[in-house]
């Protein structure tokens, strides 16, 4: 079985509310300096078949019309 | 009028795991015709002439609004169902399961306004020709509850201008209602062939004058209605 990961993050020049409503907090909470704060999603899995991901993800674990993806595999 | 031979037609109102609005739907749809639920587990359409996709919180919202639900043996029947023409009303969640489907063009995002809004809007019809619509008159207002988080309508320019070359942008928020962000105020949408129609307000909240005042949305079941009985206004 392979570890394997998959960043889910918005399409840049998408709106992202959640990204913004987090990028106003940090400053209100004391924290200068921030900008560009996106939210997207994690999924962990163990695959026998590493091969499979990009499908999974093109499939289902992401709409790959307003959402990029990353794979990552092995620890 | 109803030629007086006709059966009545018939709805299969769709049932997921996380579904509430299905119970609406089927009492808005038994004002225009017959309408049982279709369990989504099961593939059978039960002869049903016209598809309703209900809203709520299919699978949870989970991953995604209709992520899942996309892959419900009742879904596989309801593609093939809208790919040989049948019609296919998606409301809301319904809505969002059409686009994560393919069967229709386009995402719903989470609400520009970052809150789960329940409020009445306006919508004005931007194509009164279709069989969702053509009850209704080109401009008309219609008064119908939206109520939802996740409902901002995305797709690329290109895409929204062929669309709307084709006819596809049919409602759209009326100045001052779009407060989910959705790009050019859009509200309601269809596929090409003009046969599966989704919309993110809720027209089988807006059927009885008890509840809410407007009974606007019976239009739109109405038009069905009378698409599937070959009888046009």
């Amino acid at each position: 079985m392979i570890r394997a990961r998959v960043l889910i993050r918005p399409k840049a020049g998408i709106l992202d509310p959640q990204g913004e409503a987090v990028q106003r907090a940090l400053p209100a909470l004391g924290f200068a300096g921030v900008a560009n704060v996106h939210i997207g999603r994690l999924v962990e899995l163990d695959v026998e078949d590493a091969a499979q991901l990009e499908s999974m993800c093109e499939k289902l674990l992401a709409n790959p019309l307003v959402e990029d993806y990353e794979i990552q595999v092995g620890e | 009028m109803r030629r007086s031979l006709a059966p009545q037609m018939k709805f299969g109102v769709l049932q997921f795991p996380g579904s509430c609005d299905e119970v609406d739907a089927l009492e808005a749809a038994r004002r225009v015709g017959d309408a049982e639920l279709l369990w989504h587990a099961e593939r059978d359409l039960k002869g049903a002439d016209a598809i309703v996709v209900p809203g709520g919180f299919s699978y949870g919202d989970y991953l995604r609004a209709g992520a899942i639900a996309r892959f419900a043996p009742a879904m596989e029947s309801v593609i093939d169902f809208a790919g040989d023409g049948g019609l296919v009303l998606g409301i809301c969640n319904g809505f969002q399961v059409l686009c994560e489907a393919r069967l229709l063009p386009g995402a719903l995002l989470p609400n520009a306004n970052r809150r789960f809004t329940f409020r009445q809007v306006e919508l004005e019809v931007l194509n009164s020709g279709g069989s969702f619509t053509h009850g209704c008159a080109l401009g008309e207002r219609l008064s119908i509850p939206a109520k939802h988080s996740w409902g901002r309508y995305y797709a690329d320019e290109e895409t929204l201008a062929a669309m709307d070359r084709a006819g596809q942008l049919v409602l759209r928020y009326a100045e001052g209602e779009n407060f989910n962000g959705s790009m050019h105020d859009i509200a309601g949408v269809s596929n090409e062939r003009g046969n599966v129609f989704g919309l993110m307000p809720h027209p089988e909240h807006a059927v009885d004058e008890l509840i809410g005042g407007s009974t606007d949305g019976l239009k739109i079941f109405e038009s069905m209605r009378m698409t599937v009985e070959g009888v046009h206004a």
